[in-house]
């Protein structure tokens, strides 16, 4: 069930697996295929609340798998202004589809400039090759 | 697999008006509790005569894998013979049924085989006191680092000592019990030879520091051979040693935690003496301390008078407190006593044997599967199943399901973190060598089948009650008792 | 000289050195520096054979007043119930008794299902919907559950009845200290609390806790308590005895968020304090915050229903630092005692049991005569006050092979002179008439 590797170009991705998708002054976060491949299929989702704030580089919330419990990290610092829903219901959503139907919390930013420090496709995959 | 009836939840076989017990029904007056406290409903208790009582537990016992089954190589656990004769021992009514309360004058014999037990793990540790209270090796752990805290703030320098080193390959529990304790965690790395980088902790250990927890033998199987330096650098900084006494079999006689420059250490009686594991427990965690710490020692003490008699001393105003109820899990020191009684110096030969055992698998396993630190192991060995994942799509996982085949339980998997694939395997010192051939043939074969027949291994074990199960849907779908009101009612 | 336990011979030992390619066993402990070794014989008593440890420890035994050997009415905490034979002959089959805990499921469906089953017996019990696979002991689980309410409500103080067994408050503010909590006692009034005074002690807690019965053998007014820690904001906390749920309100059921307790009275004898087991169950919001094991329901590839470990990140072996706790061996076979107990009395008998043990206090409390030392009505124990001081009563009494039961002045001063009495199904009318006498003699 789980989607092939793939990492889409249009993303910025943060060196611990996580992808924000900049939407003017707004950006929606989730985690990478390869970030999902090595948790395994996932069960929990532990959300911030709406309306709280999230630090670039600090962890925002949880995932979890059988196994394994892993910090979120904000790519961006900003405020948390939607969570996905579906997310908690049906978390396993994630391992099919990371980058679309599996997104995490949509943020309004507080410094869109942040973005500058974030890695574009190519240098993600030149992480993960590297790892 | 067909062998294997499914077997109904005790719930499933209950028919009301059944009832297995015989209480005694005497004249008695009428006696009610008030009714606002009093029941309603009764709980859903089974409702079965004692025939299908045994039988229900039988069948449970038949799906179930002890060291009496089969070999049992799982890493860190030491699952050794649990000697019969300590369960009559135990269950002698002179210590079944001695309660608690009872005077210390009418328990002098259990006060007694508690403090020769104190004794005996002082002189194994090379340590001075001992408490017998933690009821488990995580207690112990937690108590010993209480203890770490009471000491320095007594010193005054709680405030500024915070820090608690661990290394990397420590157990999940090390970690928890710093949290528990209130320190913080601070994580230092292995080398390349499996020992703690001397560089890196040097560049932690200051001030700020309040223990090193460390396990000795590592969780790799491995010596620290910068053990000296080590515990030079620590006290050097006013720090002190906590040893978790995980893996004491390997060096039972041979080097002490005392001796190795450690002030608190925790036993696991149910690992390394022999207690059995139970399914989960009971064990019983004591810890041995260096003389400064023993007024921090949890209360009360057992003391001798002149007259030689035995009390119990709760005067104790440094004390921690206390961590358990009573002096500790009794049951589970009286096999220990006699375990220990059994051996008396010759501890050390079966150290030596388990570690014998260790690397004569080591040496007949290491061209098979990975070895990443090239060194002689102690009493187990921790090999790597990530060729045969790269190769063949094997996993340690697979390997781990497959030797249930060959009626042997798995070693533990996944464990120590800084190995990949890892598989840690402790054979003990009460396995024949006929036993540990077959083991070492058995996971010959199943390299061999990880290239020829990859697909058995991915849907091992083939001879079980169950084959794999989901565990993702034990989360997402919790369902962690009974269903009453989902199923249907039992036609009996 | 547990050479019986060794299984190597010496053509063994040479054939398994050659494999290894050393010339002996020292050889497999060089890297272990000078300073750091033993270089002398561990000064222990000489081996002893079979036949001289049982001869040793009957010795240590017989050294010790057991129930058997004296009319005993000792409870305060730890109760001498009947265990049936069956208990016994189930937990020393040796694929329990050998057995780790369950990380390999498919080797371990027995152990998985019945601590499933037991987790859902504790539920039925205290009318929780999620128990964990034990814990430790009715001590330990209370700082359990201390740990688990600090971390749902962000709060720092915990209140405790003063009625709660002073062990457990003992063995709480053991742990408080690191787990950075405040706690804060509430004295009893007449050997009960009083709601009001539990109310003010609960502001700003993260938990109240009281026992019921407490420690007196009183029976609190426990749902106004429940409702009290409630209105505070903080969670109802209740330290039962499981023997007394057949006539006793379960906890879940009148307002309590947690339901902790000792384990013992439930198929594990007494063995001078251990090992036996505690117990927590609660609300199913507060699963992800459980320490310990919990068993799951789930199906393997071909759809059986089978049993496994689950909600595991919540252990020390994934979360490390961030775990509810660092618990790992538990006491399950000790649970699984309980859970053949209390399967061999079902509904009824607990009831049954429930009543007799009512009934015997009652009588007891009749025959004997002697002031309560409290007015609130009891379950199977009671206090007294004694002209002269309670220990010295028991000692009087023991010489006449009577325990007439446990001094309270031991823990609160003040009640010196006060005895607490325990009755259970194993004490008959007749062992009543003789406590009767003895204490009158004692006290003429």
């Amino acid at each position: 069930m789980a989607a092939a590797e793939n990492y889409p170009a249009d993303l910025k991705y943060h060196s611990e697996h996580d992808w924000a998708r900049i939407e003017g002054g707004e950006a929606v976060f989730g985690i990478t295929w390869k970030a999902q491949d090595m948790l395994g299929e996932l069960v929990f989702f532990q959300p911030p609340a709406v309306g709280a704030d999230v630090a670039k580089d600090g962890a925002y919330g949880e995932i979890e798998s059988v196994k394994a419990v892993s910090d979120l990290v904000a790519p961006l610092s900003g405020k948390v202004v939607a969570v996905n829903e579906k997310m908690q219901s049906a978390p396993e959503t994630i391992n099919d589809d990371p980058y679309g139907e599996g997104w995490l919390v949509r943020v309004k930013l507080a410094d869109p400039g942040e973005a500058d420090a974030l890695l574009d496709v190519a240098a993600y995959e030149q992480l993960l090759a590297e790892e | 697999m067909s062998e294997w009836r499914e077997l109904p939840l005790i719930f499933e076989l209950s028919k009301p008006g059944r009832s297995a017990c015989s209480l005694p029904r005497y004249e008695l007056p009428k006696a009610e509790v008030p009714a606002a406290l009093a029941r309603a409903e009764a709980p859903r208790l089974p409702e079965l005569a004692e025939p299908d009582l045994a039988r229900h537990f039988s069948a449970l016992a038949d799906r179930n894998f002890g060291v009496d089954s089969g070999f049992y190589p799982l890493g860190s656990c030491t699952m050794k013979y649990n000697p019969r004769l300590n369960e009559r021992l135990a269950a002698l009514p002179g210590f079944a049924d001695l309660h608690p309360h009872q005077s210390p004058e009418d328990a002098q014999g259990a006060l007694e085989l508690c403090f020769q037990l104190q004794e005996a793990l002082a002189e194994i540790s090379g340590l001075d006191a001992v408490t017998l209270q933690p009821a488990a090796g995580s207690q112990g752990e937690l108590t010993g680092l209480m203890l770490v805290r009471a000491y320095f703030q007594d010193e005054g320098e709680l405030e500024q000592r915070r820090k608690v080193v661990v290394p990397d390959t420590a157990h999940g529990t090390n970690p928890a019990s710093v949290t528990m304790a209130g320190f913080e965690l601070q994580p230092v790395k292995t080398d390349a030879r499996g020992n703690l980088d001397l560089e890196d902790l040097r560049c932690v250990v200051g001030p700020d520091t309040a223990a090193l927890m460390l396990t000795n033998p590592s969780t790799l199987g491995l010596f620290e051979e910068g053990i000296v330096e080590l515990a030079r650098i620590f006290h050097e900084a006013g720090a002190l040693l906590y040893y978790d006494g995980a893996n004491l079999n390997a060096v039972c006689g041979i080097s002490r935690p005392g001796d190795m420059g450690f002030d608190v250490v925790h036993f696991n009686l149910h690992k390394t003496f022999s207690t059995p594991h139970g399914g989960g427990g009971p064990g019983a965690g004591p810890v041995a301390v260096r003389r400064e710490l023993e007024p921090f020692l949890p209360a009360p003490r057992i003391v001798r008078a002149k007259d030689g008699a035995l009390s119990l001393d709760s005067k104790r105003p440094k004390s921690i407190g206390r961590v358990r109820g009573f002096l500790g899990p009794f049951g589970v020191l009286v096999k220990a006593y006699a375990f220990i009684r059994v051996y008396g110096p010759a501890l050390k030969e079966m150290s030596e044997v388990a570690v014998l055992n260790a690397n004569y698998l080591l040496s007949r396993l290491k061209d098979v599967y990975e070895l990443r630190y090239d060194r002689l192991c102690k009493h187990e060995f921790v090999l790597s199943a990530a060729t045969l994942k790269r190769e063949h799509g094997i996993s340690a996982l697979d390997v781990a399901k497959r030797l249930m085949d060959y009626g042997i339980h798995p070693p533990t998997v996944y464990f120590p973190l800084v190995v990949p694939e890892a598989l840690m395997i402790e054979p003990t010192e009460t396995e024949s060598l006929e036993t540990l051939d077959g083991f070492v043939d058995a996971m010959r074969r199943i390299a061999a089948e990880a290239a020829d027949t990859p697909e058995l291994l991915h849907q091992a074990p083939h001879g079980r009650p169950v084959e794999r199960l989901d565990e993702a849907a034990a989360v997402k779908r919790a369902i962690v008792r009974y269903e009453f009101e989902a199923s249907a009612p039992t036609s009996g | 000289m547990g050479t019986g336990y060794l299984a190597l011979t010496n053509a063994d030992r040479e054939t398994m050195l050659r494999a290894i390619g050393v010339a002996s066993i020292d050889e497999l402990f060089a890297d272990i520096p000078e300073q750091a070794r033993l270089k002398r014989e561990l000064e222990l008593p000489p081996p002893a054979s079979e036949v001289e440890l049982e001869r040793e420890l009957t010795g240590l035994a017989s050294r010790n007043v057991h129930t058997g050997q004296e009319l005993s009415f000792l409870g305060a905490g730890v109760y001498d119930h009947y265990v049936p034979a069956i208990v016994e002959a189930v937990i020393s089959r040796p694929e329990f008794l050998t057995a780790y805990t369950p990380y390999q499921p498919e080797l371990s469906q027995g152990i998985l299902q019945a601590i499933f089953e037991y987790q859902t017996v504790i539920c039925e019990l205290t009318g929780m919907e999620v128990s964990n696979a034990s814990g430790y002991d009715g001590a330990t689980v209370a700082a359990d559950a201390c740990f688990m309410a600090a971390h749902v409500t962000g709060r720092k103080k915990i209140a405790v009845a003063e009625t709660v067994n002073p062990q457990v408050r003992q063995v709480v503010k053991t742990y408080a200290p690191g787990f950075g909590l405040e706690i804060v006692e509430v004295p009893h009034t007449d050997g009960v609390t009083d709601p009001d005074a539990f109310l003010a002690a609960a502001q700003d807690a993260a938990a109240a806790i009281f026992q019921q019965p407490n420690f007196f053998g009183c029976l609190e007014a426990a749902p106004d308590l429940a409702r009290a820690a409630s209105e505070a904001g903080a969670l109802a906390v209740a330290h039962v005895d499981p023997l007394s749920l057949g006539v006793l309100e379960a906890p879940g059921n009148y307002g309590c968020q947690i339901a902790i307790g000792e384990g013992q009275a439930a198929g594990n004898r007494l063995s001078f304090g251990g090992p036996h087991f505690g117990f927590l169950a609660a609300k199913k919001d507060l699963i992800r915050r459980m320490p310990g094991r919990i068993t799951g329901q789930t199906v393997d590839r071909a759809g059986r229903r089978g049993f496994v470990l689950t909600f595991q990140t919540r252990e020390q072996h994934i979360r490390r630092e961030k775990a509810t706790s660092n618990i790992t061996t538990n006491q399950s076979l000790c649970a699984l005692a309980g859970l053949v107990y209390l399967s061999w009395l079902g509904p009824r008998g607990l009831r049954e049991l429930g009543e007799t043990c009512l009934g015997l206090a009652e009588l007891a409390k009749s025959k004997i005569g002697l002031p309560l030392a409290f007015d609130a009505p009891f379950f199977k124990e009671f206090a007294v006050r004694t002209k002269r001081h309670s220990e010295e009563v028991v000692r009087e009494a023991k010489k006449l092979g009577v325990n007439p039961g446990y001094p309270l002045g031991r823990d609160y001063p003040g009640l010196e002179n006060v005895l607490l009495i325990s009755l259970t199904e194993k004490r008959s009318p007749a062992d009543i008439e003789r406590l009767a006498e003895v204490l009158g003699e004692v006290l003429a």
